[in-house]
Parts: C-alpha cells; sequence; structure tokens
C-alpha cells in the first residue's frame, strides 16, 4: 500500500513541478503499443476508417500504414457492421484483429457482431473457437460535437458476458492496457477518450519496455498527495477523464481535510470488485463518477455491488455522479451543464461525509 | 423468376463484369415483368406465371446433360459425375433429408424445443457446393444450418446430441439448432441474426488472403462459402459485403439460398429487384442464377465459383432457385405460402430428380441406393439413441468457455481470480 501511495504522490509531484521524470502523451502510448505489438505478432492487424493514409483520424494510427502496409493497416469504406463482421470472421481463424471505431457511436452500427458474434461465440462453440480481436476508439463526450457524437458506451458494454471492457486513463494505463488487450484471447472493447489523446503523462520506466502490460481487471487506487496515508475519508471511483476530475476533487478536498481514495476503475468488465470493497470499508464513503447517462451506469453496479458486499460498512448513502439524463446538448454551456465538474465531485464527496447541506436536486437526477 | 437454362453456359474465367460476357443477363426476359406491376399480383397469379418457366426448367435437365459435353469432368462420357461422386451426392442429400425429418419428429416428442429450422427440399444447395470443399475450407450458415454442418462432416451424432442439449453435442449443448461450430470441420456457425454470417464469412475469406500475402503462407488457396436466404438480400450487411469482397478480392462465395418465404414474407413483396444475382455484377463480381433443386446444375456452377476463388479471382454471388418443404420453423403454421406451390416443387424435389437422373444414365441400380437409404436410417437413429443416452450437461458448465482466458471473470473477494478458486463452477451461478 506505502507503494501505492507513493505512485499516486508522484504523479501528483510531477503535475504540479517539472521533474526529469519521463512523459507521454496518451496517443503516443497508443501508438507505441499498437506499434510494438504489431510488430511482435504478425498476425496483428488494423482495421477501420482512416487508419491508413489519413494516419489516423485522431493520429493514433500515425506512421503505422508506412511500417507495416496497407495489408496490415487497412483502410475501410463506411461500413462498421461490415468490417467489424470480417473483424470477427478472421479472429475465428486465429489472426488478431485490432478494429478501430471511429467513435464509439458508430460501434452501434456495428453492435451485433461485438455482442452476438464476437462476445458470444467462445460460449456457442464451447470453447472450439475464440475470438482474439480488440474493438477500440474514443468513448464518451468531446467538446461540442453534438448528442449523436458524445454517448459512453461503458455501461452497455460492461453488461455483456464474454467481454472485457477497458478504460484506461493515463498514458501508463494506455499503454499497458492496449497491450494486454491485444494479446488476449477474448475480444475486448477498449474505451478511450478523445480529450485525453493530447495530455501528457509522467510515465515510469518500466512502461517503455515493450513486454509492459498491465491485468485486465484490477483497479488502481491512488490519492492526493497532501494525504499522509491514503485517504480515510472518502472512496472515489472513476474511469478515463472522470479520473483526472476525481483526482483534482481530492485535492481540493484535503484542503478541507477530507482524504479521499480515488480509484481508477481500468476495467469496466470484469469490475475490480474487491479493490473497491477494500477501499469503502476503510472510508465507510462512496462516492461513484462517470461521464454517461444515470440510469443503468456503471456507477448503479458499483453502488450494487457495495451494497451486496459491504453493506454495514458504509456510514452514509452511496452518491452518484454521472452525465445529465439528457442527450448531449451541443450549447457550451449546457454541455458543461450535462458532464460532471470538479465541483459536483467535491459536493458529492462532502454530501457523503456529512460536510454540507442536503444535496439540491440537480438537472443530473432523474 | 429468371430461368436456369443458360447455367449450361461457362462463365469466362477472365472477366469479373458480368456486363461485358453474353451471358446471363441478356438471355433472361425483360425485367418489366417483375417491375413494379409485380407487387400487386397475387400470390396465385404470379406463381402460374413463373410456372410455366420452371416447367422447362425441369425437362430441361436432361437436355442440359446431353449438351454439356466442353464442362464435364468426365471426358469419356458426357455425363456430369461419375457412379462414385453420384453415390456421395445421393448419400448426402438423404442423409440431410432423413437427419431433417428426425428432427421434426423429436420436436413433436419434446427431445428438442425451442427455434427449429428446418432444410427440407433444399438439400441440392448444400451437397452441390459443400461436397467441393476441403477439409480447411470454411462455411458460415444461418439458423438453417443442421445440413450445412451435416454436409461438412460433422457427425450425424454430434448435430443430434447439440440439439438435444446434450453435454456430447457439436458444442457441449451450449449453441444449439442455431449456433452449429465445429472447429475441426471449419464450420462457422450458426448465425440467429440474417446477414450477420456474411461478414464473418468475409473475414474467414479475408484471412485466407492475409495468410497468404502477409504471412507467407504460399499454398493457402483456402475458400469461404457464405449460406443465406433471400431475406437477407435486403440486409445492409448483404451489401457491405460484396463490396468489400470485391474490392479486396476476396476467396468467398456468396450462396444465396432462394426459397422465395422469409417466414411468411414473399421475395416479390419485399424487394423491389427480385432477381437477387444481379446484385453481385453492380458490385465487381459475377452473379449467377441457377436451379437450386438439381444438385447437378449446383455442382457445375459451384466447381466455377470455387475454382475462381482458389485462383484469387475473387467472390461470386450465386443464387440458388430453391423451396423449403417444410415451414420456416417447426413452430410456423405455414399457412400464407400457396398448396399448388408447393405441390409444384415437390415435384421438383432433388432426391427424386438426381436418383432418376442416375437410372436413366445407368449409373446405378435400385439395389445400390436401397442399401444407402438403410444405412442412412441406420445412421439416424443411431444418432438419436446416442444422443438420448447422452448426459445433460453437468452444472458447473454454466460457466465455462464465456472467454478463453476465465481470468476475465474477475477478482474473487479473497483477491484472487475467481476462476483460480477450485470452487468457482462447482454449483453456484454467483459470479
Amino acid at each position: 500500500n506505502m507503494n501505492q501511495f507513493l505512485l499516486g504522490s508522484r504523479v501528483f509531484a510531477s503535475r504540479s513541478f517539472s521533474s526529469a521524470a519521463k512523459e507521454m502523451t496518451v496517443r503516443d502510448a497508443l501508438n507505441s503499443a499498437l506499434d510494438e505489438e504489431m510488430s511482435a505478432d504478425p498476425k496483428v492487424f488494423i482495421m477501420g476508417e482512416e487508419v491508413g493514409e489519413y494516419q489516423g483520424a485522431y493520429k493514433i494510427t500515425k506512421g503505422l500504414l508506412d511500417k507495416y502496409g496497407p495489408e496490415r493497416v487497412l483502410d475501410t469504406p463506411i461500413t462498421e457492421a461490415g468490417f467489424a463482421g470480417i473483424g470477427v470472421g478472421a479472429a475465428y481463424h486465429g489472426l488478431k484483429p485490432i478494429i478501430e471505431f471511429m467513435t464509439f457511436n458508430f460501434s452501434m452500427q456495428a453492435i451485433d457482431h461485438i455482442i452476438n458474434s464476437a462476445a458470444k461465440s467462445n460460449y456457442m462453440s464451447a470453447g472450439q473457437i475464440s475470438v482474439p480481436i480488440v474493438f477500440r476508439g474514443p468513448n464518451g463526450a468531446a467538446a461540442g460535437v453534438g448528442a449523436q457524437h458524445s454517448q459512453c458506451y461503458a455501461a452497455w458494454y460492461g453488461a455483456c458476458p464474454g467481454l472485457k471492457v477497458l478504460a484506461p486513463y493515463s498514458s501508463e494505463d494506455a499503454r499497458g492496457l492496449l497491450k494486454s488487450a491485444i494479446r488476449d484471447p477474448d475480444p475486448v472493447v477498449f474505451l478511450e477518450n478523445e480529450l485525453l489523446y493530447g495530455e501528457s503523462f509522467p510515465v515510469s520506466a518500466e512502461c517503455f519496455d515493450s513486454s509492459f502490460s498491465l491485468p485486465i481487471g484490477k483497479a488502481k487506487a491512488s490519492s492526493c498527495f497532501l494525504s499522509l496515508f491514503l485517504g480515510k475519508d472518502v472512496t472515489i471511483t472513476a474511469f478515463s477523464k472522470m479520473v483526472g476530475y476525481a483526482l483534482k476533487a481530492a485535492e481540493i478536498l484535503a484542503k478541507e481535510g477530507i482524504t479521499a481514495e480515488v480509484i481508477n476503475l481500468r476495467s469496466i468488465r470484469p469490475l475490480d470488485r474487491p479493490t473497491i470493497n477494500a477501499s469503502v470499508r476503510k472510508t465507510n464513503r462512496l462516492v461513484t463518477v462517470e461521464e454517461g447517462f444515470p440510469q443503468h451506469g456503471v456507477g448503479a453496479e458499483i453502488c450494487a455491488s457495495v451494497v451486496e458486499e459491504s453493506f454495514e460498512y458504509l456510514d452514509a448513502p452511496v452518491e452518484r455522479i454521472s452525465g445529465a439524463d439528457v442527450p448531449m446538448p451541443y450549447a457550451a454551456n449546457l454541455e458543461r451543464m450535462a458532464v460532471p465538474q470538479i465541483e459536483d465531485i467535491v459536493r458529492a464527496a462532502k454530501r457523503a461525509c456529512y460536510r454540507a447541506a442536503k444535496s439540491v436536486p440537480m438537472a443530473a437526477a432523474a | 423468376m429468371a430461368t436456369s437454362f443458360f447455367t449450361a453456359k461457362v462463365l469466362p474465367l477472365n472477366s469479373t463484369r458480368s456486363a461485358d460476357k453474353p451471358l446471363l443477363g441478356q438471355v433472361l426476359l425483360p425485367s418489366s415483368f417483375l417491375g413494379p406491376s409485380a407487387h400487386k399480383l397475387s400470390l396465385n397469379n404470379a406463381f402460374s406465371l413463373q410456372s410455366q418457366r420452371r416447367s422447362n426448367a425441369v425437362v430441361a435437365v436432361s437436355d442440359v446433360v446431353k449438351d454439356n459435353k466442353s464442362k464435364s469432368k468426365s471426358s469419356i462420357s458426357n455425363l456430369l459425375i461419375t457412379k462414385e461422386e453420384g453415390l456421395e451426392l445421393y448419400e448426402d442429400m438423404v442423409l440431410g433429408r432423413a437427419f431433417e425429418d428426425m428432427c421434426a419428429q423429436m420436436y413433436y416428442r419434446g427431445k428438442m424445443f425451442g427455434f427449429v429450422h428446418l432444410y427440407n427440399g433444399q438439400e441440392a444447395v448444400s451437397t452441390g457446393f459443400i461436397k467441393l470443399l476441403k477439409k480447411e475450407d470454411s462455411v458460415v450458415s444461418t439458423y438453417r444450418d443442421h445440413v450445412h454442418a451435416l454436409s461438412k462432416g460433422v457427425p450425424a451424432r454430434q448435430v443430434m446430441s447439440e440439439l438435444f442439449g446434450k453435454t456430447t453435442g457439436c458444442c457441449r449443448g451450449q449453441g444449439g439448432s442455431m449456433h452449429m461450430f465445429s472447429k475441426e470441420h471449419n464450420v462457422l456457425g450458426g448465425f440467429a441474426f440474417i446477414g450477420e454470417g456474411i461478414p464473418v464469412a468475409t473475414g474467414a475469406a479475408f484471412t485466407s488472403k492475409y495468410r497468404r500475402e502477409v504471412l507467407k503462407e504460399a499454398d493457402c488457396d483456402h475458400v469461404t462459402l457464405a449460406f443465406f436466404g433471400d431475406g437477407t438480400c435486403n440486409n445492409g450487411q448483404f451489401y457491405e459485403c460484396l463490396n468489400m469482397a470485391a474490392l479486396w478480392k476476396l476467396p468467398i462465395i456468396f450462396v444465396v439460398e432462394n426459397n422465395l418465404w422469409a417466414i411468411g414474407m414473399s421475395h416479390l413483396r419485399s424487394t423491389s429487384d427480385p432477381e437477387i444475382w444481379k446484385k453481385g455484377p453492380a458490385f465487381g463480381m459475377p452473379g449467377v442464377h441457377v436451379d437450386g433443386m438439381d444438385v447437378l446444375k449446383v455442382r457445375e456452377v459451384a466447381n466455377e465459383a470455387v475454382g475462381r476463388a482458389r485462383r484469387g479471382e475473387g467472390p461470386t454471388l450465386v443464387e440458388c432457385e430453391t423451396y423449403r418443404f417444410r415451414g420456416h420453423s417447426l413452430a410456423d403454421p405455414d399457412e400464407l405460402r400457396d398448396p399448388a406451390e408447393k405441390n409444384h416443387y415437390a415435384t421438383r424435389d432433388p432426391i427424386t430428380a438426381l436418383k432418376k437422373y442416375m437410372f436413366e444414365n445407368n449409373l446405378v441400380n435400385e439395389a445400390e441406393l436401397k442399401a444407402i437409404d438403410k444405412k442412412i436410417d441406420e445412421l439416424v437413429e443411431e444418432s438419436v439413441e446416442f444422443a438420448d443416452a447422452s448426459p445433460v450437461p453437468a452444472r458447473n458448465q454454466l460457466l465455462e468457455n464465456v472467454f478463453a482466458d476465465p481470468r476475465g471473470f474477475g477478482i474473487g473477494p479473497d483477491g484472487r481470480y475467481r476462476c483460480e478458486d477450485p470452487k468457482f463452477t462447482e454449483g453456484t451461478a454467483q459470479v
């Protein structure tokens, strides 16, 4: 646990002060992971819209076409159902496709293949045919892209048996988890975040090693630099971009004497229930944060899990922060209201610690 | 519907564009017959108009055979098949028919349950195509997949066990009627959603090409067959894959089993241009229409198409005009189809037609065919006995095979991966 504290604090130290620690953007982390895995295994190939000559819609696959050629970096026509299914068929025969969706909103056109022919096939065939495929792309809200480009799919895919669903936050997460996903023999839905692509994070030395990987199914607990021990007042769970918000909220809370333990879920499915429950048993209070819609969301599942396993340890009702229960509006001020902000997390944590007035129903509540 | 006599013509090997060939299109009736007024035709009218054409086709079987000297494999005679091939085809079709009939019996006795879709009447398509394949070639089908699996080589007892939901089934009872998978025989499903198998088949074909070009397995010429129906041809995924298969010249054959009906929806009522083979040339691949009730014609066309694919010349769309003698599924009361239509197709039973051909050409005698009939009956009976005697899956099978890497079930309360706990699958569904 001391290690985790140190790692967590090092994250903060490096972010707050200039240091000699190496930094890497999420984009570079993903690009390097793809590059190394393609180099190591010729069965790995990438398929998607604009992944080749355009260098990737968000430049994640930059340089790969030149390096590996058009047979391994395939630009497809605009046919999500078609190329997702082609990826599945190739995976049936032992190739390792990485299917890029320009955003996960477009995955809805291919969702039949993700669920029915990828996730369920190992089961339906009784283990004869496994599907070592990765579906990756940006997920969740970006900036001003409107209702049809902003949905978060973590809850939908997280509900399906047979899938593994990952949501990295930092560059280290992105690199380690993508490598694990590509090596995994099962279908993995890899939910990135467009706004994090350009963000730079410090990374450890071993992260640069080509065999580096992070285990699927393990969350990462960290805390604000200012707390001496790991957070002991409230647990805040988050994934993807919300982890950054939660960490900032933890800083603000620390100044008011509330130490928060932030759990970066990393893996939506399987969910690391032991880590979450162990943390709640220590802090006795829980705030879940996600960007997606509130009903049947990831926070709902975490709340249910904690109530089932750690009910006696809860000192306060579970607080659930999620996106607003509306399609994402376009206007900038409305969009800001429709997505959780740092102050929402701070307020919720205070409520959970009984340090604030009773909550005012927000637009986020159903 | 288009007639079948042009199957005597050779598919040109050097052109992928049907428009260049004086092949299929020009010989057909003008499509105004099947134009807008088709919607107003009652089923009876449409059927009787087509029946005139079809009766020509039935008579044409022998004529086609006699005319067809150049295409024959056995060039000594002008026959399309040798005796051994004939017996193989006959046995496969009889197996398909006997198996499906037994499925119906077992369903009504409660041994089989859920959705069961039978293939009676369409055997010529499965046999005609699949008997030309090697073990490494792949077959992808829909929910009407029992006979495709049998033709590909999956043992009848394994298919029957699967249908009974027993652990000795080809998918250990976890797939069922609509999800036949066999890695050994390269049967890649069995899909309930129509159109879903087409991209998967295209991916399997993509793998052939990838193995040849990227992994440098020079002799990898495996082809993939995708079987689907007329209803599927209105689905988006079909067109997406026609495009990509032609674009990347994948070794796939799209086999349309046009039995005119999608549950109770007539093909003519649901399709703006019912001539499905035409959709091939629109995407840059040959589109062929063949009489799917005649196994020899199907086999001819299949041979051509598979050869094309193996040589790397790309995909083919083959529309087989066929018919299902039973309803869509065993739960379908089948009230919308005209009995006259059903009777007409019953006279074109593919097994009877093959029998007739073989007798007329003195390839076999009665006794040999009877021996095969008996052998198949015994095989099917034995498969039922085997399935009956097999055990149902054990409780712990519920949680097995969800993942290839069962650490996907996550970490248990004791901090270890759940799958490492020996009691993990022991009997509770608590995950």
